[in-house]
């Protein structure tokens, strides 16, 4: 099978690639959010543990 | 509980301290990842690649494996949120409370992939993005459910109470569960029914029959390492007036 062949997948490529796309956003930003949050957590609290040294 | 072995206990004990459990999750998630990435390299490559296409869809069919292991999921989490909820409900259990809320936006997310991904599959296969028929209904239902849930927590400062509230929105959820599972068999639908999960013989090839349910077991492993970075954040701002969490932030400096 070719590459296009696969990426075209019988004609249904939008409809496959988009759901796959999708979903590895919906997935990755569920890792990403919590993460980016905690370092914010880690700033905020760093900053404040400064102030009242 | 004198069934149980006393090691059993002690583990359950700790793991249900913060501190602990947070200790704990850094030394298993380079494990989970490496399972999930195994699992889901395999899946995707039995599922898109080696497995033959379909007689009747084509490659259309090829969506089942993200669509079903989503739908699977969006029920498992509901279950695990409404069980944990209960759980805090009862015995205050603060991870409970926090295992609970933290699950409620993977739900939604895996709810909203399964609804997504259909629409995508029914476009070419039914003719329509969208019908109202009783399985695409009750999906819907339990997204809002889960953004309920969402939403109840985040409008009550107080997260103690917050979680009490929660608890019980989720378990009257509950309900939605065997609707949702059954709405296929009770209901005239367009959407089809099962095919893995019948009694008697699943009546899907084993070509097929494999990859899915690698990525059914992948979504599982994925759920468990999102939901311990959700709990983390979680854990950090409920406690960070606590020592434990003090420490980890002199520490980060």
């Amino acid at each position: 099978m070719s590459l296009e062949q696969f990426l075209s997948m019988g004609g249904y490529g939008f409809y496959v690639w988009t759901s796959y796309g999708v979903t590895f956003l919906v997935l990755l930003a569920n890792i990403i959010i919590p993460i980016m949050q905690r370092k914010q957590f880690f700033v905020k609290a760093s900053k404040k543990q400064r102030q009242s040294l | 509980m004198f069934l149980i072995p006393n090691a059993v206990v002690r583990f359950f004990h700790r793991m249900a301290s913060p501190p602990h459990f947070y200790a704990f999750t850094d030394k298993v998630m380079p494990w989970l990842i490496i399972i999930f990435v195994l699992l889901t390299g395999f899946g995707l490559y039995g599922g898109l690649y080696l497995a033959p296409a379909d007689y009747q869809q084509g490659d259309s069919y090829r969506i089942i494996y993200i669509h079903v292991p989503s739908a699977w999921m969006s029920l498992f989490i509901y279950m695990v949120m409404a069980i944990s909820g209960a759980i805090g409900l009862v015995w205050r259990i603060k991870l409970a409370e926090i295992v609970a809320i933290s699950s409620a936006p993977i739900g939604a997310s895996f709810t909203f992939i399964a609804l997504f991904t259909g629409s995508l599959w029914g476009k070419p296969m039914w003719g329509t993005w969208w019908v109202w028929d009783a399985r695409l209904t009750s999906e819907l239902i339990l997204l809002f459910l889960y953004l309920g849930v969402i939403g109840l927590y985040g409008a009550i400062d107080d997260k103690r109470v917050a979680s009490k509230a929660v608890a019980i929105l989720a378990l009257v959820g509950v309900v939605n569960i065997p609707i949702i599972h059954y709405s296929v068999e009770w209901w005239n639908t367009l959407h089809q029914g099962p095919t893995v999960t019948k009694m008697d013989k699943p009546s899907i090839h084993i070509s097929m029959l494999i990859p899915l349910l690698l990525m059914a077991l992948s979504f599982k492993f994925y759920y468990l390492i999102a939901l311990i970075q959700r709990i983390r954040i979680e854990l950090l701002q409920r406690e960070r007036n606590a020592q434990w969490v003090k420490t980890k932030v002199l520490e980060q400096n």
